[in-house]
């Protein structure tokens, strides 16, 4: 560990995190201050607005359910030592994918089987675009940082072409598609509910959670209770043990990668078939970007990303809820506010660490030393 | 039982619940009470969003009326916004461009009493105004303008993001350019693929740079943000720019030749007016040069920039246009 100094493990993975977002959230409420709004009555309307309403909680698990499908994707990779920052263009082609399938199927195959060919479709396609830069870090070493930067503006300038030229729907301006056929719709939380007996507002939240929250539930078998993942551990750790161990690294930077990119891929199925119902220009709307976020805050462990996308789910959500109802705070003030939380529980983690490490150490010396 | 503290409470929270979408003090049942939703550039854009945010500044202050907004900022929360404004009980609720028209076709079927807009597409319902602009004209007269003053035959256009309706500037500013000299050379470049081009002055400025490089002395922009690098550009270069949306002239006064006017804030006004007095009617309008919905501008900023010959020649192209006698082509999305 390169931690100054060891924490509890409660203490790690609780209290830590709960500390920089307090100090987070602090710092924004002075911001908040100055802009001349009551930082009390700003934060209630955030968590009110996010978690207080159905409504803001439909909203906030829709958007957590983008970020778990690109946290995730981040968290494979990193575990192989990779740092894959394509999951935007990875989740837009991943888009494409699934757009196609429900495109195809929907007005002639009921859910049940346009649901398997649209993971199919969303994972192959997000694959596929994560497997050239894979390939080119595995075989020729270029850095895997620079070619899946590259590829999301690759993926971009794809997409453009395709809905401008190709998939438009003809006679319009907006370049997006027609809209699926119903049978491509995700069933969404309101109806599902309804149908037992529970009433929820009508929001985008849909199965695709369900879908997210079972990845994150793969994640964790493949990667901490499988061959395969250990194989993935070692070579993210130390490629000269795993090369030792006959483990061969650039074939598990591809398979990682591959992994990694249909899980990023998978977002498709929560904005577009959940959602939008329709291909459309930028529908990762940086959920890609987000991930990278929520893979750091969650320690790249299925539970943490979890948590930290509901955590982002929750700024996203309760962000446009403060600028809907507090016009001073706009649209830009709610991104100082996600950065600020991004940069005390990311890069400033440490800040706390030592004093809290201080404070605590009466307790820890009761325990027995860590070997 | 807790039933005792309804009386209590139930005053209370139901006053709360009023001051909340806006019925304050509650003598008049429904007031009136105009919204309006910016899409991803921006109300301050300083183009297309900011003539929208104009022409509501404008209501505000002839009537006194205030009237609510939101920025969009993901493509989710557009249907968000529309469904929380009809729901806290806005009366009218414009949206601006063409990327929230599926979300107000979906919010305009659940509230069929609320009335919306939309500038830049068709939403075809019967509680829905849509507003489309015949941009190709004022592009046209643009194209001619910058025709009339290059020395060198050659001219640019800088795009924001390779969309149809930007597609439609740079076609009628290219036909208006050869509708002045057949042999006028017409160089065209899109910023970017994603929302970020409409944002991006850098690129813009160097896209207007490698245009001038290849010879143009006149450059048109379509890209909202974009657009104010390439009017530097066209400054620091000491050659000519052309504003879009609103009118640009003053951003570099002696340096932008004019602006293609699209005027949003009159239409913006005359929506949220119309619904005031009750005049409001769903439909399609189309506004070109004859509704004076576009326009070139000409004022202090660049008198000496358009001459007299060139005005001139430029009133007679426009109306033509409204006669007919000049047909601009329109693109179209195959």
């Amino acid at each position: 560990m390169s931690a100054p100094r060891k924490l509890p493990r409660w203490a790690e993975l609780g209290l830590l995190p709960l500390v920089n977002l307090l100090a987070a959230l602090i710092l924004s409420g002075v911001v908040v201050k100055i802009l001349g709004e009551s930082p009390w009555a700003a934060c209630k309307l955030m968590l009110a607005g996010s978690l207080g309403t159905q409504d803001g909680i439909g909203y906030t698990l829709y958007y957590a359910t983008n970020f778990m499908f690109t946290g995730l994707a981040v968290a494979v990779a990193y575990h192989a030592g990779l740092f894959n920052i394509g999951g935007e263009g990875q989740a837009y082609i991943g888009g494409l994918g699934s757009g196609l399938v429900a495109l195809w199927l929907g007005d002639r195959a009921p859910f049940a089987v346009v649901l398997p060919c649209a993971i199919l479709g969303s994972a192959s396609f997000g694959a596929a675009w994560a497997f050239i830069p894979a390939w080119l870090q595995a075989r020729r070493g270029s850095h895997i940082v620079i070619t899946t930067i590259m590829f999301n503006f690759i993926g971009a300038a794809l997409m453009t072409y395709l809905l401008v030229n190709v998939l438009i729907k003809p006679g319009q301006q907006s370049p997006e598609t027609r809209e699926f056929g119903a049978g491509a719709f995700m069933p969404l939380a309101s109806d599902v509910l309804a149908k037992v007996g529970i009433t929820f507002a009508a929001t985008p939240l849909n199965f695709a959670f369900v879908l997210a929250l079972l990845a994150a539930v793969l994640v964790w078998v493949l990667v901490w209770r499988t061959r395969w993942g250990y194989a993935i551990r070692v070579a993210g750790q130390n490629q000269s043990a795993a090369v030792y161990a006959g483990i061969s690294p650039p074939r598990i930077i591809v398979q990682a990668m591959l992994l990694s990119g249909a899980l990023a891929g998978c977002l498709g199925l929560n904005e577009l078939l959940g959602a939008q119902h329709r291909i459309l220009i930028d529908c990762p709307g940086g959920a890609g970007f987000v991930g990278i976020a929520v893979a750091l805050m969650g320690r790249n462990h299925p539970v943490g990303i979890f948590l930290a996308a509901v955590l982002f789910g929750a700024l996203a959500q309760g962000g446009s809820q403060l600028s809907f109802d507090m016009p001073k705070i706009n649209r830009d003030m709610v991104v100082v506010i996600q950065g600020l939380v991004i940069l005390f529980c990311g890069a400033l983690e440490n800040m706390f660490r030592v004093p809290l490490a201080a404070m605590l150490s009466p307790f820890a010396k009761k325990q027995k030393p860590a070997a | 039982m807790a039933l005792r503290y309804f009386p209590m409470t139930l005053p209370r929270s139901f006053r709360a619940i009023a001051a909340l979408i806006g019925l304050s003090a509650g003598v008049r049942a429904a007031e009136f009470s105009p919204a309006i939703v910016y899409d991803m550039g921006g109300k301050f854009d300083r183009s297309f969003n900011q003539s929208a945010y104009n022409g509501a500044e404008k209501f505000k202050k002839d009537t006194g009326i205030a009237y609510r907004e939101f920025e969009v900022t993901n493509a989710a929360q557009r249907e968000q916004a529309f469904t929380q404004f009809a729901r806290r009980g806005a009366t009218i609720i414009v949206g601006t461009g063409f990327t929230q028209a599926s979300a107000i076709e979906k919010v305009a079927k659940q509230f069929p009493n609320v009335k919306f807009a939309i500038i830049d597409a068709v939403v075809d319902l019967p509680n829905v105004l849509s507003i489309n602009f015949r941009e190709q004209e004022s592009s046209f007269l643009c194209g001619m303008a910058a025709a009339l003053v290059s020395k060198t035959g050659k001219i640019g256009f800088v795009g924001g993001m390779d969309i149809p309706l930007i597609r439609k500037f740079g076609l009628g500013y290219a036909e208006g350019a050869k509708y002045v000299n057949s042999s006028m050379e017409v160089f065209q470049n899109m910023t970017g693929t994603t929302p970020a081009a409409w944002n991006d002055p850098t690129k813009g400025a160097e896209l207007a740079k490698s245009q001038f490089g290849r010879g143009a002395d006149v450059v048109f922009h379509a890209a909202g943000g974009t657009g104010l690098g390439v009017m530097q550009a066209a400054k620091d270069a000491g050659l000519l720019s052309i504003g879009c949306d609103s009118n640009q002239n003053y951003i570099h006064p002696g340096s932008v030749l004019t602006s293609a006017v699209k005027r949003v804030d009159n239409a913006v006004y005359k929506v949220f007016t119309d619904a005031k007095n009750g005049t409001w009617k769903g439909g399609q309008i189309y506004l070109g040069l004859a509704e004076q919905g576009v326009d070139f501008a000409l004022d202090e900023n660049n008198r000496k920039l358009i001459t007299p010959e060139i005005e001139a020649k430029l009133d007679a192209a426009k109306a033509d246009i409204i006669a007919g006698k000049i047909k601009v082509t329109e693109y179209k999305a195959q």
